[in-house]
């Protein structure tokens, strides 16, 4: 129980997809500027981060990984398909969008004509494919460690696209030099939050008594404390 | 769709005319896929911290977009445009799983820093967005332009920003082959008794940010085009 909330606290807050890995930024940039369709979209990748993290696990574990398939019959059992991540992952991610696109058009058409294009192009958000990547990486035990994940993930997305919007309208009143304005300072008040989320960094999640929790970002291999490894067990 | 209907007979347009040397340079400032399409912004900013990645980024990129755009370019009359961006998805993810087995073969330190974000080639903005924007709509050999051309922007920001972050952040620079070379003398270091300390804020991601940000404010105090009106 303490793992599952360790990996969601852990995917919302110090490893979040925009603050700590830049993934979604496009989408993030573009559909920032009011908090009613940064909203619409944020429940939107819950949504989807929330169903393909899962399917994507089973699809890891039962056919793509080496052995997986060893429950269709033992001649199979030393296959290893997982080149094959890529298309497949991608796959079930495309149909799930399309899913996605379907029920908003069906029970939220205001919504759905606010997000236009950006609907569709969830399938393409790096966040998406990055939390399948990650899921397979890190090869969660079960798949309610890879559900957790995932809506852990897709609420950090939320939570960082909502916030900017909510900043991105409110700083239209301000003094911004003219060079600055829309994409420039968007980008260093994104960088302001992120330093600022790092500070979830130094919570520390409990579970196992040996191990010491450190938050990971993925850094090169400095002697200095630049680098951070997390040790999970 | 272009119709290839010219009267009267049709002239071969040279390989470097106008046209074509404007789809290689307007990427580079005006059109900057990063700075200006805002796209591909997730790599641009994630494997930034070492010279070394953001060279073979670049060059990942340069070749899964000018296989593409190639590739799209010739289909182009075929794909049906309802399912073209699934079309398009297979074509750019098996360009990339070519890639990412190469780099593994060829350099595997550097894939294993890399590690998902090679595989996030495929989600990468910039390619999709000139699939769909220029290689759908014209002839194989202007695509090859924009590819190149688009890959070039891509990388001069990537190289940029992955200089600054590890020449003050690490006090090295790292070329693939040569691994990290630091160029500041040990005895320059606070911890050996001297003076230089590496600023630590330049290799924590947030600053990626900062630096992409502080390049659009010199980009667009030079070229006030790109002003944004509020």
């Amino acid at each position: 129980m303490q793992e599952l909330l360790s990996t969601f606290v852990k995917a919302i807050f110090s490893e979040n997809m925009i603050f700590a890995y830049f993934l979604g930024m496009c989408s993030y940039l573009a559909v920032s500027k009011t908090v009613k369709t940064a909203n619409g979209l944020g429940l939107a990748v819950i949504f989807v981060l929330g169903i393909t993290v899962p399917l994507n696990y089973l699809l890891e574990n039962y056919i793509l990984a080496e052995g997986a398939l060893a429950w269709a019959g033992e001649e199979y059992a030393h296959l290893d398909l997982s080149y094959l991540s890529f298309i497949m992952f991608i796959a079930v991610i495309a149909s799930m969008v399309q899913l996605v696109e379907m029920i908003v058009e069906k029970f939220a058409p205001a919504l759905y004509g606010a997000l236009g294009i950006f609907l569709p192009l969830i399938a393409v958000n790096c966040s998406i494919l990055g939390g399948a990547l990650f899921m397979q990486e890190r090869q969660y035990p079960s798949i309610l460690d890879a559900t957790v994940f995932g809506l852990g993930s897709g609420l950090g997305w939320w939570i960082a696209i909502v916030a900017i919007a909510a900043i991105r309208e409110k700083i239209r009143y301000s003094n911004v030099p003219p060079a600055l304005r829309g994409l420039g300072i968007t980008f260093i008040i994104t960088g302001l939050m992120g330093i600022g989320f790092m500070s979830f960094m130094g919570i520390e999640y409990g579970g196992d008594e040996k191990t010491e929790e450190t938050a990971t970002i993925e850094t090169t291999t400095n002697q200095d404390h630049a680098q951070v490894t997390s040790e999970t067990e | 769709m272009s119709t290839e209907v010219q009267a009267p007979a049709k002239k071969k347009e040279s390989l470097f005319s106008k046209k074509n040397k404007a789809l290689l340079s307007d990427p580079l400032n005006d059109n900057n896929p990063i700075t200006v399409q805002v796209l591909g912004i997730c790599s641009a900013l994630a494997i930034t911290v070492q010279l070394e990645q953001a060279i073979m980024m670049s060059l990942s990129v340069l070749f899964v977009m000018i296989g593409g755009n190639v590739i799209v370019s010739l289909l182009r009359k075929v794909i049906p445009d309802r399912i073209r961006i699934i079309v398009q998805l297979v074509i750019v993810a098996s360009l990339v799983i070519i890639v990412d087995e190469t780099l593994q073969a060829v350099q595997p330190d550097v894939s294993e820093k890399l590690s998902v974000f090679v595989g996030l080639i495929i989600t990468n903005c910039i390619i999709m967005g000139r699939l769909e924007a220029f290689a759908l709509g014209n002839k194989p050999g202007p695509s090859v332009f924009d590819a190149i051309g688009n890959a070039m922007g891509y990388a001069w920001i990537l190289l940029a920003v992955a200089v600054i972050r590890e020449v003050f952040g690490s006090g090295a620079i790292s070329l693939p082959g040569m691994g990290q070379v630091k160029f500041i003398p040990e005895a320059w270091y606070a911890t050996n008794g001297g003076w230089y300390m590496d600023n630590n804020l330049m290799i924590l991601p947030p600053m990626a940010l900062i630096v992409v940000g502080i390049i659009i404010w010199v980009q667009r105090s030079k070229n006030t085009k790109l002003v944004e009106e509020n």
